[in-house]
């Protein structure tokens, strides 16, 4: 489904600033994985993400999604593979235009817009069904301008869009983390269900330990531009956030400095 | 003061000309979110497209405003692939087109600085002829009411609405695939298109086409936009009723305009007035948001961000 071969990427190169973001990632991913991706900030863990989707250009190795190489592909055009829902509730969706909209542009996601009506009738019988599955109450709000609704609530339809067309991959980039805790577990277990009723292929970045172990059948660990840690199976389900912390501070040889990463 | 309102007809087709303008600024500055700066110079490539054509070359005078619009169209796909291409800032980008503009306005009225067209020589499609006022008002609302009904259909499509996002937010329209360098040149070659049918219009009802005739027009443009949005925000707010309200708001201007001149206004300082004027109006929203946060609603604000913090801290 995805595979990853030797990235590497150093942020501002020869000057002061610099950063080695990514050092040799190698990552498979297979059809059907859903995988936590934790570790501290600075880790490399959204560089790796906006490697993938192409906001970022690597500076060596391949990125192959389906076969297809898409390492140099413009991130417009390899975004028919992706659904992505960012940490920031703003960012997925756009405020000044109606719900319904914002799933139809994300219906037509990696097709030539064309002259034809941006959305039809048809679509909105089935955007009205998603919505109600949320159970929001937002499937009577279908012209209601995005930017009037709360970030849980556009955070959700960011979901909608994401998973609408199922994509071969879905990157959810901590995008729970700027959610009040009642509204995070909400938008989780909506995002559990879309990803496993979809059978989706998921990478999702969490800084909350419980969630990485909870969902998922695979978990990865990166540290300073490396993935320090893959499991999966009944090894991951065995996990508890103790076991992750110690297996942190190994692998970060004591250097367990990163408060985000304790807390859950 | 009858005298006034008798003489309402001029400014009110001039209002409308310059409202059909600044529905090409609107595409932009609002829909696109990009300050085009290009229309000062489109505006005057209209208008001497236009009369070059018809009085040098016989073209039909629909069809010479046909090629106004191509022109003021090329205009605006110049800005687009200065900023998207060459990776120029989108202020800049416009001014680059429109001082090159001058020189090519010059040019096509082979180096006058103004050309004249008259009705009494050509059966021109708006005139400040008097007893053509009421024709001209006419021909006006269906002119600018076609190009609102095209511009109603062509936004509600695919293309349209990829418009639209890249203005409202680029980082979810390019997640979604939507070409931003595209979309943004096509709305700047929309913009300029329509800038220049209006400036094609403007210098049939003044009476020739100048090279100084768009110095100033993004001001106005931007007037009409505001004056618009402040008088009829509230009661328009579908996209056909928001396009109509500028067109208003271009008339409301002139209207104000032919008022303070009537008062005793100097000419000389009307570009003075019209900066203050668009100054006000563009600060009048900024003033309100912060009157708004001073007030009562500083109370509501105290509890989202004690909700915040415990949302972080249970995090």
């Amino acid at each position: 489904m995805l595979q990853i071969e030797n990235v590497y990427k150093t942020f501002n190169p020869g000057t002061i600033n610099e950063k080695k973001a990514l050092r040799g990632i190698n990552l498979t991913l297979n059809p059907g994985d859903f995988v936590t991706v934790i570790g501290g900030n600075g880790a490399g863990k959204s560089t790796l993400l906006n490697m993938i989707t192409g906001v970022y250009s690597v500076d060596s190795g391949k990125i192959i999604i389906d076969g297809v190489d898409v390492t140099k592909m413009p991130d417009y055009k390899r975004a028919k593979y992706f659904g992505r829902v960012f940490q920031d509730p703003m960012m997925g969706t756009a405020a000044d235009m109606q719900i319904e909209e914002n799933l139809a542009l994300a219906l037509r996601r990696g097709k030539k817009p064309t002259l034809r009506p941006g959305i039809t009738a048809k679509e909105r019988i089935r955007f009205k069904e998603l919505l109600s599955m949320l159970d929001l109450g937002l499937e009577d709000r279908l012209t209601s301008k995005v930017g009037l609704l709360s970030g849980g609530q556009r955070q959700a339809i960011t979901l909608l869009m994401a998973t609408l067309e199922n994509p071969k991959l879905l990157m959810l980039d901590e995008h729970t983390a700027a959610l009040d805790p009642q509204t995070a577990a909400k938008v989780l277990s909506i995002t559990d269900k879309l990803v496993t009723s979809g059978n989706i292929t998921t990478l999702m970045i969490t800084h909350n330990m419980r969630d990485a172990i909870h969902y998922g059948n695979r978990l990865i660990m990166m540290n300073n531009g490396e993935i320090v840690f893959d499991v999966s199976g009944e090894e991951k389900k065995s996990l508890t956030v103790d076991g992750l912390i110690k297996k942190f501070s190994e692998t970060s040889k004591g250097m367990l400095s990163d408060r985000t990463l304790l807390s859950d | 003061m009858i005298e006034f309102i008798q003489s309402l007809p001029s400014p009110i087709a001039q209002g409308m000309i310059w409202g059909l303008m600044a529905i090409g600024v609107y595409i932009t500055y609002k829909i696109l979110d990009f300050a085009d700066l290009t229309v000062d110079g489109s505006l005057g490539t209209g208008g001497a497209v236009l009369v070059v054509l018809t009085t040098q070359f016989n073209v039909n005078i629909y069809l010479a405003l046909v090629a106004a619009f191509a022109a003021g169209c090329l205009a605006g796909f110049v800005t687009g692939i200065l900023h998207t291409k060459f990776g120029i800032p989108a202020i800049l980008s416009g001014i680059l087109t429109q001082l090159a503009l001058y020189s090519i306005n010059l040019g096509i009225m082979s180096g006058r600085a103004n050309t004249t067209i008259s009705w009494r020589n050509y059966k021109l499609i708006v005139s400040s002829k008097t007893d053509e006022l009421f024709f001209t008002i006419l021909k006006l609302i269906v002119i600018v009411g076609a190009i609102i009904a095209v511009l109603y259909w062509f936004f509600g499509t695919e293309i349209g609405r990829s418009i639209r996002a890249t203005g409202c937010n680029q980082n979810m329209s390019r997640a979604n695939g939507i070409n931003t360098d595209t979309t943004k040149i096509i709305g700047l070659v929309i913009s300029n298109g329509i800038v220049a049918v209006s400036g094609g219009l403007l210098s049939q009802f003044s009476g020739s086409a100048d090279v100084n005739m768009g110095r100033g027009a993004i001001v106005i443009g931007l007037a009409a936009v505001i004056i618009g949005e402040v008088v009829f925000g509230k009661l328009f707010n579908n996209f056909v009723l928001r396009l109509m309200s500028v067109v208003f708001g271009g008339i409301i201007y002139y209207i104000v305009i032919a008022l303070v001149l009537k008062l005793g206004l100097n000419s000389n300082n009307l570009k003075l007035f019209s900066a203050a004027f668009v100054a006000v109006f563009l600060a009048i929203p900024y003033w309100k948001t912060k009157m708004a946060v001073k007030q009562p609603a500083s109370k509501d604000k105290k509890t989202v961000s004690q909700k915040e913090v415990k949302g972080n801290a249970a995090n």
